[in-house]
């Protein structure tokens, strides 16, 4: 029943292929494809045999990774401007492309505010421009095409832009030998335009892509949408004037599947149990339309759940499966937050009015844009106003500087247990493993600050610092023993984190500790006296959102421990065996290197 | 302009319809913000907000809508300037409602020296910007969290004060400009600073609504809008007519509504009891609170409203508090159980 397991990469080809026929059959109504794929033999004959389908005319733009928002959208023209003596407005790309296909290069790494302004033309079909001198709303529909080459989980085309494209293509499984060049006729691509808006898409259909779309943990609403018009077009290129159970096959696969979040369960005791949530408020309707009906209906969700199942790549299927704490305090840490403007390093964005003698570098460009309107009324005041044209008046309210976004730093917070129980098991080894931390963040030239906590109270060793010597020579000077004030080390890792990332930092917590706290923030003594200390110490550090790990230190695994770090929010690590390699590569990922 | 999404099509969502309902009855009551996922309406449900609004009153030949009604003005300097003593003509016009789009440049913002004119005459003119354009209207801002801060501080200024003060190139200028904030926005492209926060009248927060038979529904309706647009609002226009004079007779019936002592004590209580921050919160609950009275059909205002609004008005105006991660709906909930039962 299912065409194309995602094992089979001829099948996979033959989707990309009929992906390229509905881009040809309706660009403005799908929105465009997530093209994920290395740049290769593979994504050019996609690419290829897309443009080849296509008719010549259309434009056919790419947009590169560095496209400065005044090219995107358009400005002042800076030569016509001078020359003509009246402002004159330059297209910017996305204009140019209108009825065509922009291709956005190395779309994983495209800037927020790239991806901000596609959504806002993707929605609405036109692109509203205040730029420098002129307002207006300039048509323009296209297809994205966004040429995704990210390999990391966490490197990938922006959440917003995605959910608008309506097609997710892979290539990544395809090698060039499968890839058969077949271009479908000019005069198919024209017959299916003229049927597509009469083709009918039954109620049924529509209510059991909505419900697989609910199993699969598919919030947005614009999926099960996609799906219903991806099938529309399927349908109309077949010819036919209503939708069938095989374009709805098609649009699960290429739409639903890619976008599938949560895997539902397949064993065929589970699918009851799975899909009743979503059934449960539609199950008076059920009711009265009989049993045979809510079969069939069953009967179809299942079939289209299992259809997007297969089409999901085997490594995302590994990845639903555990979802684990590392990629969720990836994420939501976000890398928004580990960017800050700057004047002169970093990847430019923009420029804004400034003094170059500050510090900046000056954009010359921008500034003589900024002069060119003025230079008749400059003439004026200055009474030469049949002077050489070719001097430029250029005064210092016209001075624009470059600003640069530029990663900031990352500060690693080391809370290292010092406690009797903690040096008895292995205090030597945690400080091993916290020395070759502290080299790499050296070489990457981030800060670290070392937290010890051992007797009454948690000490600040090491304040952020960038000086391995000092920070060698403080941990080696650790001693051991005495009782384990875990909460009051938790609140001097928040004080000291908190204003830190308030600075624009980022900021890894590292806990190496057996998670037994016995000692309360007031010196009491005791598990009892220490526990609520603790637990109120662990939601305030949840709440700030540091991201951080856990690394259990006894030698046995402990549930103590492992329900701490659940609290605090962070990833529990239990290394029953330290090795000192093995502890910095986990606390690499936590931290983001 | 494309064709808009009819604002009576829209299902589901009823927190977010009706915050946007009570800024069209009542435009004192400062904006509305509405955070949420992806895919939830919230733009089509701000940009169909248009179509509800009735037209207003404008002296002719203005681009700074002017109200000839408003005593401010007709003393502007802009506007005695430009009449020289005629006749003041009026016309209406629908209410504006302006984007202000992504990337916008301050000077288009706030507005700037004519280039046109200086360029091709060497005169020195004054070009309206957005907020000229949205006076007396809704002025959107989607992805309102992404938007650059000086244009921020920009409308930060003048959102408080009413007036669009410009000293720049030479000008030097001052025009009426009283809108209404309206933005969406995505809460993971990061957080709004503090002071837009609080210019935002009512807060909204949306998410994709969970019972399939509503999602199906909602799928269905936009999805026959996009087959065919000029059939779909046709097929609502009744339904939409219907809200259109909804909106309309609450707003006449607006100053005619009766605010109880007892409603305004509780309305006090209630935020004394979440410590927000200033009067403003306050002032905004009274104001919402009426107009959600108003567009009930009552004449007095309810306890019941108190507690529809106070959800959307006092959400974003809580102090954080690190130690209790309830959440701030939470917070409300539970504070209103305290005032309001």
């Amino acid at each position: 029943m299912i065409e194309a397991p995602a094992g089979d990469p001829e099948a996979l080809w033959l989707d990309a292929a009929r992906v390229i026929d509905m881009l040809a059959v309706a660009p403005g109504l799908l929105g465009g494809v997530q093209l994920k794929a290395s740049p290769g033999p593979v994504r050019d004959a996609w690419l290829q045999q897309l443009r080849q389908t296509l008719p010549d005319s259309i434009p056919w733009r790419k947009i590169p990774a560095h496209t400065s928002e005044n090219r995107l959208l358009g400005g002042l023209d800076l030569a016509a401007t001078l020359q003509a003596g009246i402002p004159v407005a330059e297209h910017g790309l996305l204009a140019q492309c209108d009825g065509g296909i922009a291709l956005l290069a190395m779309a994983e790494r495209s800037k927020r505010i790239v991806d901000a302004h596609l959504s806002a033309l993707l929605d609405c079909g036109e692109i509203s421009v205040a730029r420098e001198g002129f307002i207006a709303n300039v048509p323009a529909t296209l297809a994205l095409v966004a040429m995704d080459e990210g390999i990391e989980e966490d490197e990938q085309t922006s959440a917003a832009l995605r959910d608008r494209l309506a097609l997710h293509v892979d290539l990544r499984a395809i090698g060039i030998r499968d890839t058969t060049e077949e271009i479908t006729k000019p005069e198919r691509i024209a017959a299916a335009k003229s049927v597509l808006g009469g083709v009918e898409c039954e109620s049924r259909y529509v209510e059991a892509l909505c419900a697989a779309a609910f199993a699969l943990g598919i919030e947005s609403l614009r999926a099960p949408l996609h799906a219903a018009a991806v099938a529309r077009v399927a349908a109309s290129l077949e010819g036919r004037n209503e939708v069938d159970d095989s374009d709805i096959d098609l649009a699960v696969r290429l739409v639903l599947g890619p976008r599938a979040t949560r895997l539902p369960q397949l064993e065929n005791d589970d699918i009851a149990a799975e899909s009743e949530p979503p059934e449960a408020p539609s199950s008076d309707e059920r009711d009265r339309s009989g049993d045979r009906d809510a079969a069939a209906k069953q009967a179809m969700e299942d079939r289209l759940i299992e259809a997007a199942v297969a089409s999901i790549p085997p490594d995302l299927l590994a990845r639903l499966g555990q979802q684990g704490a590392l990629a969720r305090g990836r994420s939501s840490g976000g890398k928004s937050g580990a960017q800050r403007r700057s004047f002169n390093r970093g990847r430019p964005m923009g420029s804004v009015p400034g003094d170059p003698r500050s510090g900046a570098r000056l954009n010359l460009i921008a500034t003589l844009r900024a002069a060119a309107p003025w230079q008749r009324l400059r003439r004026q005041d200055s009474g030469c106003l049949n002077g050489p044209v070719e001097q430029l008046i250029v005064l210092r309210e016209d001075f624009r500087v470059m600003r640069y976004r530029e990663r900031s730093q990352t500060t690693t917070v080391f809370l290292v247990d010092a406690s009797g129980s903690a040096a008895l098991n292995r205090l030597a080894e945690a400080k091993g493993a916290v020395e070759l931390l502290l080299s790499e963040c050296y070489i990457r030239r981030d800060q670290v600050a070392l937290i010890a906590f051992r007797g009454e109270q948690a000490e600040i060793l090491l304040p952020p610092t960038r000086s391995l010597v000092r920070a060698k020579r403080n941990l080696a000077a650790l001693p051991g023993g005495g009782g384990t004030p875990l909460a009051s080390a938790i609140e001097s890792a928040v004080l000291m984190a908190v204003p830190l990332e308030r600075r624009g930092g980022t900021v890894a917590v590292v806990l190496l500790t057996d998670g037994r706290g016995n000692i309360g923030r007031d010196g009491s003594r005791g598990k009892a006296a220490a526990q609520p200390d603790l637990e109120a110490a662990a939601e305030q550090f949840k709440a700030t959102g540091l991201h951080g790990v856990l690394v259990d230190t006894s030698p046995r695994p402990h549930a103590a421990a492992e329900t701490l770090a659940k609290s605090l929010g962070v990833v529990y690590l239990p290394m029953p065996h330290a090795q000192a390699a093995q502890l910095r590569d986990a606390v690499n990922l936590v931290a983001g290197a | 302009m494309a064709i808009a999404y009819p604002f009576s099509a829209i299902m589901a969502q009823d927190e977010m319809k009706t915050a946007l309902l009570i800024a069209a009855v009542d435009q004192s009551v400062g904006g509305v913000l509405v955070f949420g996922d992806r895919g939830t309406g919230k733009s089509t449900a701000i940009r169909a907000l248009a179509a509800l609004m009735p037209k207003i009153k404008v002296v002719a030949e203005s681009p700074y809508n002017f109200d000839p009604d408003a005593p401010d003005d007709m003393q502007n300097e802009l506007f005695l300037k430009a009449q020289q003593g005629k006749r003041t003509r009026v016309i209406n016009m629908p209410m504006p409602v302006v984007d202000l789009p992504l990337g916008a440049t301050e000077d288009r913002v706030i507005g700037s020296l004519d280039l046109e004119r200086a360029l091709r005459h060497g005169e020195k003119a004054f070009e309206p910007g957005l907020l000229a354009r949205a006076h007396r209207g809704f002025l959107y801002i989607d992805e309102v969290n992404l938007l650059e801060d000086h244009i921020v501080d920009a409308l930060l200024d003048v959102a408080a004060s009413g007036e669009n003060v410009i000293e720049r190139e030479g000008l030097s200028i001052r025009h009426p400009a009283r809108f209404v904030l309206v933005g969406s926005g995505n809460p993971e492209e990061g957080e709004l600073r503090p002071q837009l926060l609080d210019r935002f009248g009512l807060s909204v927060d949306v998410k994709t609504p969970q019972a399939i038979q509503d999602r199906v529904k909602i799928v269905q309706l936009r999805d026959e809008f996009e087959r065919n647009r000029e059939a779909f609002v046709q097929k609502w226009k009744r339904k939409e007519g219907a809200v259109r004079s909804k909106v309309n007779r609450a707003r006449e019936r607006l100053s005619g509504v009766e605010l109880p002592a007892e409603v305004l004590e509780r309305a006090a209580g209630l935020c004394i009891a979440l410590g927000t921050d200033g009067l403003r919160g306050e002032l905004t609950l009274i104001k919402a609170a009426r107009a959600l009275a108003s567009l009930d059909g009552k004449d007095v205002v309810t306890p019941e409203q108190l507690r529809r609004v106070a959800p959307s008005v006092l959400r974003h105006r809580l102090r954080r508090d690190p130690l209790d991660e309830s959440g701030s709906a939470v917070r409300i909930e539970r504070a209103m159980a305290e005032i309001l039962d």
